[in-house]
């Protein structure tokens, strides 16, 4: 549903969209990883696709912080009580896609940022 | 309470006999924390440490003695008890307060007699030539197994439950077997006429000669074999080897001698806390006699030696024996045989009966009832013992019967009758061999136990015997439901369905993808998107019934992390990879290749259990390059990350070894082949050994077969890991064929009916009926599912194909073995140390 229509008045400066792959290094109902620039340095992200759902991209720290190995892109993607959220891999922690909070443990969150299409583009936005 | 013994104060405690009355003895003891009051003895005169007598007909069937031994060889040292083995002692001097043996005197304060029974020889003159034997001990069955190497034929003197035993182990031998008897019919004790005569049909069909109605006159020379057997009327039978198994008496010549009260008929004379007539001694055990009876079952000498410790170590609980029931449910030769009470109706005045008589499928059951007709008094059952447990609630608990008795024996289409767990009282035994009551089942789910696994947990019930199995889960079901606590067996919020369900919903409707399936059949709230709970079910289920490539694009976002990458993650996010190596089989330059792949990717390596080798510290984007290497080499994918078959490990077998007796590599090899691949409920593991020697460790398998002179004898679930379990015998010296069609059905009957995650161990134990059952199903065939199970198993084997070598080849699939998208640098947080020579995760 989201595609490059719902475009954000871009009157922050800072507000930068970086395009990272195509449509066609995504994996439907999985996750990749890719690397951004943020305000704070490189960053590495995990990039779920869920086509046919109300959102169908999101970004979430690809850091697992129990375990503090990159691999959030490589859990399994599935929902709680309808809510998306993607478990980690090692310790099987679940993160809500959303807004990236710990189902089990709700110290801890995952940053989360929002990506969208530019036609076959997909992007952040930093 | 305080105690203040010194280590002199200490009571010295001396145990006569090792038998598994003894050792249950020691048992309580140790739990009971005797040994800070006593220094505590055993004298045992055998060779072994205490074993299961009950079932030493299987030593013939492939265990040995260290298998049949109660406890592991060094128990009784850990826990502070000295065991004297092979010293037999002589003499009691209770005016010194010692015992005799040949190597000395040792002082006693208490004193306990659990020298048992030995096997009754009736006084037939030539019962003293060679080849007469006995079946009692572990070195009766060697002398019996080195007689019966040059024997053809083997008689057993004594028709009752040990000569039918003995029967089956010289059966186990090959030899041509017979049971000679002198009542009119076999199992006098426990069965009735026609039930006997239904016993003896059943017997003769499985090839065993039953003669009963005869006395034997004396055993001279035979012409035509070893021996003859001349009866009471002229005729005769000539044998190669004679087994005397005609009932036991007490072992008493010890406390004889000590002048102690000895019963009428033997034994000695105990009270309800097992002391004999000298309170410093007590007895226990089939050496005792209590209320003019002696109990020659394993469960009433559980239940003295429970009361001689409570008698020893006195506490809040004043534990005495009063007696038991004899009830007993066997299955001899595979044949069921049940006796309940006064089965026989002769001590209860006025007793009525019911019987019922199948002779096609050779069933026979008996009820004897109160002269009102409102209790169960005594019962009997011939080829069907699913009867037993229910008739024994109404006898054990004295429930009234229903109002039409007869239907608690009659067959109908729903199987044997049970009887609701709403009406056991609180007291009902629900598992005799933990002595388990509905009280503690309640208990113990009262504190918290949510399932039928917690409960077995908690208190043990239905870990001995099994028998009792389908009887703790209505009751466990039952009480769950009466506090309120749905039993929900959906695997989760996605799929208001068992494991079970979807895999028979898969099969059915062919149902090939994830996605049609929770459309068609997903919980009504499902978004459709699943989670991690079903997602890797159900791509476990569609692999084990169609073996399509997990890397496909429709399986992909099914797979748990270690299916997706075909690799194991690690704890630093790296993986190791394992390529298969059959029976553990490896040439010289394929480990040559091994070694080179791991130092040209930096890879830590290290021998695994299931004799493979395992390279660790793989990056994501190293995988394919390593994979198109060791391919290239002829490696395949090990599985190693799947829930599926991982290895089947063998020790060197006839080939090289000296005692092998079949080709155990070339057997694991083979088998390796045929499963790999298989997506199962869990992992399965396999292990081949060529002798009895058991170096491949197959009993802690979920698949275990070990050679024998006569074929290959296959164990199943058995585990090592968490919770270790020996594997069980699932049948014996079968010849290839017959053993992999065996194997095919049973693989495929745990994928069809496990729960998620669950090995094969734990199936089994949650599994109604237990071992009976599936060797019913994969054995017997009872459910006419063999040929259906064989194809489908066949169906995965044809479609098998190394998922590597199906990845490796398609740059689409390729492209998920990128670390990040957007560069090709590996991940910098990944950081490596050295240590012993090689790297490992900083």
């Amino acid at each position: 549903m989201s595609t490059a229509t719902a475009m954000k008045p871009e009157a922050e400066t800072d507000m930068s969209w970086q395009p990272l792959c195509t449509k066609a290094d995504l994996v439907e109902f999985s996750g990749i990883a890719a690397w951004i620039e943020t305000a704070e340095g490189p960053a590495q992200v995990a990039i779920f696709y869920l086509p046919g759902h109300d959102q169908e991209l999101y970004a979430v720290d690809h850091h697992d912080p129990f375990s503090n190995a990159n691999v959030v892109a490589r859990g399994i993607v599935g929902d709680i009580k309808g809510e998306p959220v993607v478990a980690s891999p090692i310790y099987k922690q679940h993160f809500r896609l959303k807004d990236g909070s710990c189902v089990e443990d709700d110290s801890v969150a995952l940053r989360t940022w929002k990506l969208s299409f530019k036609g076959d583009e997909v992007g952040i936005e930093v | 309470m305080t105690l203040s013994h010194s280590q002199d104060a200490k009571q010295k405690l001396i145990i006569i006999g090792n038998g598994m009355v003894g050792h249950h003895m020691v048992e309580q003891l140790i739990e009971r924390g005797a040994t800070e009051a006593y220094d505590i003895t055993v004298f045992g005169e055998e060779r072994h440490i205490a074993y299961d007598r009950v079932h030493l007909s299987e030593y013939f069937s492939g265990r040995d003695a260290e298998s049949l031994a109660l406890c592991a060889s060094d128990y009784y040292e850990t826990n502070g008890v000295t065991l004297r083995k092979q010293e037999c002692v002589t003499k009691i001097d209770r005016d010194a307060g010692e015992v005799v043996t040949e190597q000395g005197r040792y002082a006693y304060d208490r004193l306990v007699l659990a020298t048992g029974s030995y096997p009754f020889v009736p006084p037939i003159p030539g019962n003293d030539r060679a080849k007469c034997l006995v079946y009692r001990t572990l070195d009766d069955l060697d002398a019996i197994r080195e007689a019966a190497e040059d024997a053809t034929t083997g008689v057993v003197v004594g028709g009752g439950l040990l000569g039918l035993e003995a029967a089956n182990a010289l059966r186990g031998l090959n030899l041509d077997t017979a049971v000679v008897e002198f009542a009119p019919r076999l199992m006098p004790m426990q069965v009735d006429t026609e039930g006997g005569e239904l016993l003896r049909e059943k017997i003769e069909d499985l090839g065993v000669q039953v003669l009963t109605g005869r006395a034997t006159q004396e055993i001279v020379d035979g012409e035509a074999s070893f021996h003859r057997m001349v009866f009471q009327d002229e005729k005769v039978l000539e044998t190669d080897l004679i087994v005397f198994s005609a009932g036991i008496r007490p072992r008493d010549e010890l406390a004889r001698d000590c002048s102690l009260e000895m019963g009428e008929r033997g034994g000695v004379v105990v009270d309800d806390r097992c002391l004999t007539s000298d309170p410093s001694i007590l007895a226990i055990g089939e050496v005792a006699v209590w209320n003019n009876s002696i109990f020659g079952l394993v469960g009433p000498g559980y239940q003295m030696a429970k009361a001689a410790v409570a008698t020893l170590m006195p506490g809040e609980d004043a534990l005495t024996f009063s007696g038991a029931d004899m009830s007993t449910k066997l299955k001899l030769m595979g044949v069921d045989v049940g006796s309940i009470g006064d089965a026989h109706g002769d001590r209860t005045p006025g007793a009525k009966m019911f019987r019922y008589l199948d002779q096609i499928k050779q069933q026979y059951r008996k009820m004897v009832v109160s002269s009102d007709g409102k209790r169960l008094v005594g019962a009997m059952l011939v080829g069907d013992n699913s009867y037993y447990d229910t008739l024994m609630q109404y006898y054990d608990n004295g429930l009234e019967l229903p109002d039409d008795p007869a239907s608690l024996i009659l067959p109908s289409s729903e199987g044997a009758p049970t009887l609701g767990a709403d009406a056991l009282p609180e007291t009902a035994t629900i598992c005799s061999c933990h002595n388990v009551t509905k009280a503690d089942v309640c208990a113990s789910i009262d504190a918290g136990a949510t399932d039928l696994g917690a409960v077995k947990g908690d208190t043990k019930a239905s870990t001995g015997c099994g028998g009792c199995t389908a009887l703790l889960k209505s009751v466990v079901d039952h009480e769950l439901e009466a506090r309120g606590v749905e039993v929900d067996k959906s695997i989760c919020e996605h799929f208001a369905l068992t494991r079970q369900e979807i895999y028979d919903i898969v099969r059915v409707e062919g149902i090939k993808t994830f996605s049609e399936l929770i459309a068609k059949h997903g919980a009504s709230q499902s978004r459709g998107l699943g989670c991690d709970i079903c997602k890797p079910a159900v791509a476990s289920i569609l692999a084990s019934c169609f073996n399509e490539p997990i890397t496909d694009a429709s399986h992909i976002p099914l797979q748990d992390t270690n299916d997706t990458f075909m690799a194991n993650m690690q704890k630093n996010g790296t993986y190791s990879v394992v390529p298969r190596v059959p029976g553990g089989e490896i040439s010289p330059d394929k480990l040559i290749v091994l070694g080179q792949v791991a130092e040209k990717y930096k890879l830590y390596t290290k021998v695994t259990g299931g004799q493979r080798i395992d390279l660790f510290g793989a990056r994501l984007e190293d995988l394919p390059d390593i994979w198109g290497e060791l391919i290239a080499a002829g490696f395949e994918t090990g599985h190693a990350y799947g829930k599926s078959l991982r290895t089947v490990k063998s020790c060197v077998g006839s080939t090289w070894c000296r005692y092998g007796v079949q080709d155990s590599v070339g057997m694991a090899i083979k088998l390796e082949n045929r499963y790999k691949g298989l997506r199962s409920p869990h992992k399965i593991k396999f292990g081949v050994s060529g002798c009895t020697r058991e170096c491949a460790e197959a009993q802690s398998k979920d698949v275990g077969i070990i050679a024998t002179e006569n074929g290959w004898n296959l164990y199943v679930c058995g585990n090592g890991g968490m919770r270790p379990r020996h594997a069980e015998l699932l049948a014996t010296d079968m010849d290839e064929d017959t053993m992999i069609r065996t194997i095919d059905r049973f693989l495929m009957y745990y994928v069809r009916t496990a729960d998620r995650l669950q090995r094969t161990s734990v199936w089994r134990e949650n599994l109604e009926g237990g071992l009976d059952h599936i060797r019913d199903v994969v054995v017997d065939d009872s459910l006419g599912l063999g040929e259906e199970l064989e194809s489908q198993m066949q169906t995965v084997i044809d479609n098998y194909e190394c998922e590597w070598a199906n990845a490796i080849k398609d740059p689409e699939k390729l492209k998920r073995f990128r670390s990040f998208v957007n560069d090709a640098r590996p991940d910098p947080d990944i950081i490596m140390m050295s240590e012993r020579g090689q790297l490992r995760p900083a």
